[in-house]
């Protein structure tokens, strides 16, 4: 049994080799999924990101997708990638962390780029947005626009990247409205547009009147809509799901990133590296600001780009805890990106309770 | 003008037989169709969906893997299906499976601890499954309440514990706070078959959960109490076999088998236990329970053709960009089509004129 699983094997190698050869002239750029690229948020704006590459480098290139792969189940599909001869393969969400580098470490010639992770490997670089620069400003149009005084927030998982957003959703609502109170949902999905959607409507129901989202359908930014509150697009501009109450929306832009990549790739000289773009490197962006007065759309403009020139810091040092301790200042001015990568704890003033 | 069912007192042996596969050959041209309509080619799609896995010994391998969970907890849920009690909260037990499992890895991470490791957490995953299918088995012999509903809500309370888990007292204290734990030792981790395969252990037990289930369900006493439980309640009942009885023998067998394949999935699959740990084996079962017509060696086919819709599905993404929703949207056809020739060939579709009420007069 055994050795005849060995000689399969072999066969299936040399099959591969002889395959790799033929397609040699194209490279091949593979990218995983998590949701449906019909998301209208997080997969869809990668799959616009992949898009950028095939018109950017035209025939020098092929590409291909998997979507919606379970992140318990992403192993096969990464490595059905690596075997039919793509030789830049991205994988598009954090649990696909160990099963990309699973895979890596058996295809040592193909690249691996991991979305959001925090582990490397020789051919697996990590790249990641500064989404709460965004998050930020978001933060003080909704204090402005809101008139309950209280503001809502769907999250996916109580995960750091989650919840350094939340946090700098509420400060910057707190920096213009020191009163402003914040209500948490968690939906426990990326991407379930029924649960998303019943939990912008619990928040709705308590009374909340601006809604933002950290999960990727526009069902959040819709249930808003229906009820004529304002709300933001989440990783792609969404104005078309909410054109009279979107008030703006953090665009992902990976076209630049992936491009460049890309193109390493083509030269020769990829480098298993870490990247973490914000506003200032155009992988944050703003979509435009629309259903709001000027006054509020000026200050919108301002912070944005006090965050782009490097004025502002979300995470300005002093950052108190919600009981009231300050945390450990190790950037120098802002709290360190370790810190705000692995964050796991709310800020003074958010009354819920983050689940631990 | 109506169509009417009427039970054929002789099905014929030969049709119970070619059914399903004239139900795959029909499943396949009414997926030829919606690809064609789709403006692909039908013959390149059945290339890549079924004779190149079929052809490839890479993915022949990972069809086996894919399969082994899905044959593991539908040979279990053969068992209540045929007692026709309704376990529809595989998924839970297989979740609980993976929690108690774990907890030996967990204790013994990073220790010298050796052989009885894996052992220990087989069982413990085992014994979780039951414990965890045995509430709806109580309150369904008890009280009587719906062991539809109480499976299935008992799912999410499994999930909600893992997610606790995972995200509390289990989480990896190096890994920036994400949601998971450590990952297990080697003396954690199910052996694998081959030398940088990934075949493991766990599908050796498949198979053999597959041979019992033949020999118990076809050759003794219990096998043929089930089956007159199933088939004719008041005949079992008056043949006095405990119902009782019977209700917590199919739930722990089903939970435990789905436990098992629980802990076998984390131990020789993912390797630590996450928030999701799952892409919904413990439903996807219950369809190919049925695509194998509750007998055991069809469940292990049904699991394979599954299986393979699955890697098909993604190869044909790759190649030929076909949406993962034909994926699903072919699964779905196929078990249309599969229950759809079990019940021609055990009824007769009769086109009735007039409504039933004359009917009803005429047969009075």
């Amino acid at each position: 049994m055994k050795r005849l699983f060995t000689h399969l094997l072999a066969t299936a190698a040399m099959a591969l080799v002889a395959g790799a050869a033929s397609a040699q002239d194209k490279l091949k750029v593979g990218f995983i999924y998590v949701g449906p690229v019909g998301d209208h948020g997080w997969s869809y704006q990668h799959d616009v990101g992949r898009k950028a590459i095939e018109k950017a480098l035209g025939d020098k290139v092929e590409t291909s997708y998997v979507e919606s792969v379970p992140e318990a189940d992403s192993e096969r599909a990464i490595e059905q990638l690596a075997r039919t001869g793509h030789k830049l393969i991205f994988t598009t969400s954090f649990g696909y962390m160990e099963p990309t580098l699973k895979v890596a470490k058996k295809y040592p010639g193909v690249k691996f780029e991991h979305a959001t992770g925090i582990k490397r490997a020789d051919n697996v670089s990590t790249y990641a947005a500064k989404f709460h620069e965004g998050r930020y400003v978001i933060g003080q149009i909704a204090a402005r626009m809101s008139k309950t005084g209280v503001i809502g927030y769907v999250g996916a998982y109580p995960i750091p990247e989650v919840v350094a957003g939340i946090n700098a959703y509420f400060l910057g609502a707190q920096s213009v409205r020191p009163d402003i109170k914040i209500k948490v949902v968690w939906a426990n999905s990326w991407y379930d547009p029924g649960k998303e959607a019943d939990a912008a409507k619990a928040l709705l129901d308590q009374g909340v009147d601006v809604m933002a989202q950290h999960t990727d359908s526009p069902a959040p930014l819709q249930a808003a809509e229906a009820r004529g509150h304002f709300g933001f697009g989440q990783a792609s501009d969404m104005i078309r799901f909410a054109p009279k109450t979107q008030l703006t929306a953090i665009v992902d832009n990976w076209n630049d990133y992936y491009v460049a990549r890309t193109k390493a790739v083509l030269d020769g000289t990829w480098k298993s590296e870490d990247t973490w773009g914000g506003l200032d490197s155009g992988m944050v962006k703003m979509a435009p600001y629309t259903n709001m007065p000027d006054d509020v759309k000026k200050m919108a403009e301002e912070t944005e780009e006090a965050i782009r020139s490097g004025k502002l810091n979300p995470f300005k040092c002093p950052v108190f805890r919600q009981d009231g301790s300050e945390v450990e200042c190790k950037g120098g001015a802002a709290l360190s990106d370790e810190q705000v990568l692995g964050m796991n704890f709310y800020v003074k003033g958010i009354e819920d309770k983050l689940p631990q | 003008m109506r169509i009417e069912l009427q039970q054929r007192t002789a099905p014929s042996a030969i049709a119970r037989l070619l059914a399903p596969v004239l139900a795959l050959a029909a499943a396949f041209l009414l997926g030829g169709i919606v690809i064609a309509a789709m403006g692909r080619s039908p013959l390149a799609a059945l290339d890549v969906y079924v004779l190149q896995p079929l052809s490839d010994p890479w993915a022949l391998q990972e069809m086996v893997v894919k399969a082994t969970p899905l044959v593991l907890i539908a040979i279990g849920l053969s068992f209540c299906f045929r007692a026709n009690l309704w376990n529809i909260g595989a998924e839970g037990q297989f979740v609980v499976g993976a929690i108690c499992g774990s907890t030996v890895a967990l204790a013994t991470h990073g220790t010298a601890a050796g052989a009885w490791v894996l052992p220990a957490m087989l069982l413990l995953g085992t014994l979780g499954g039951m414990a965890w299918a045995g509430v709806p088995a109580f309150l369904r012999a008890r009280f009587g309440v719906s062991e539809i509903l109480t499976s299935l809500m008992l799912v999410y309370v499994a999930e909600l514990i893992l997610d606790y888990l995972v995200r509390g007292p289990w989480r990896d204290p190096k890994g920036f706070n994400f949601p998971q734990s450590v990952t297990f030792d080697e003396a954690a981790t199910l052996p694998f078959l081959t030398d940088g395969g990934r075949l493991h252990v766990g599908i050796l037990m498949a198979l053999v959960a597959v041979i019992v289930a033949f020999v118990v369900m076809g050759h003794t006493i219990f096998g043929y109490r089930l089956r007159v439980t199933g088939e004719a309640p008041r005949a079992a009942r008056f043949s006095g076999f405990s119902e009782p009885r019977t209700t917590f023998i199919v739930f722990a067998i089903s939970g435990g088998l789905a436990g098992l394949a629980g802990i076998v999935e984390v131990a020789g699959q993912i390797g630590q236990l996450k928030p999701s740990i799952s892409p919904g084996y413990g439903f996807t079962a219950i369809i190919v329970a049925f695509l194998g017509r509750l007998n055991p060696f069809g469940i292990l086919l049904a699991g394979l053709v599954m299986a393979l819709t699955f890697i098909g599905g993604e190869a044909a993404q790759i190649t030929l960009r076909l949406p993962f929703d034909l994926t699903r949207t072919f699964q779905g056809i196929l078990l249309f089509c599969v229950l759809g020739a079990d019940a021609l060939v055990t009824y007769r579709v009769r086109l009735v004129r007039g409504t039933p009420a004359q009917a009803a007069g005429r047969a009075a």
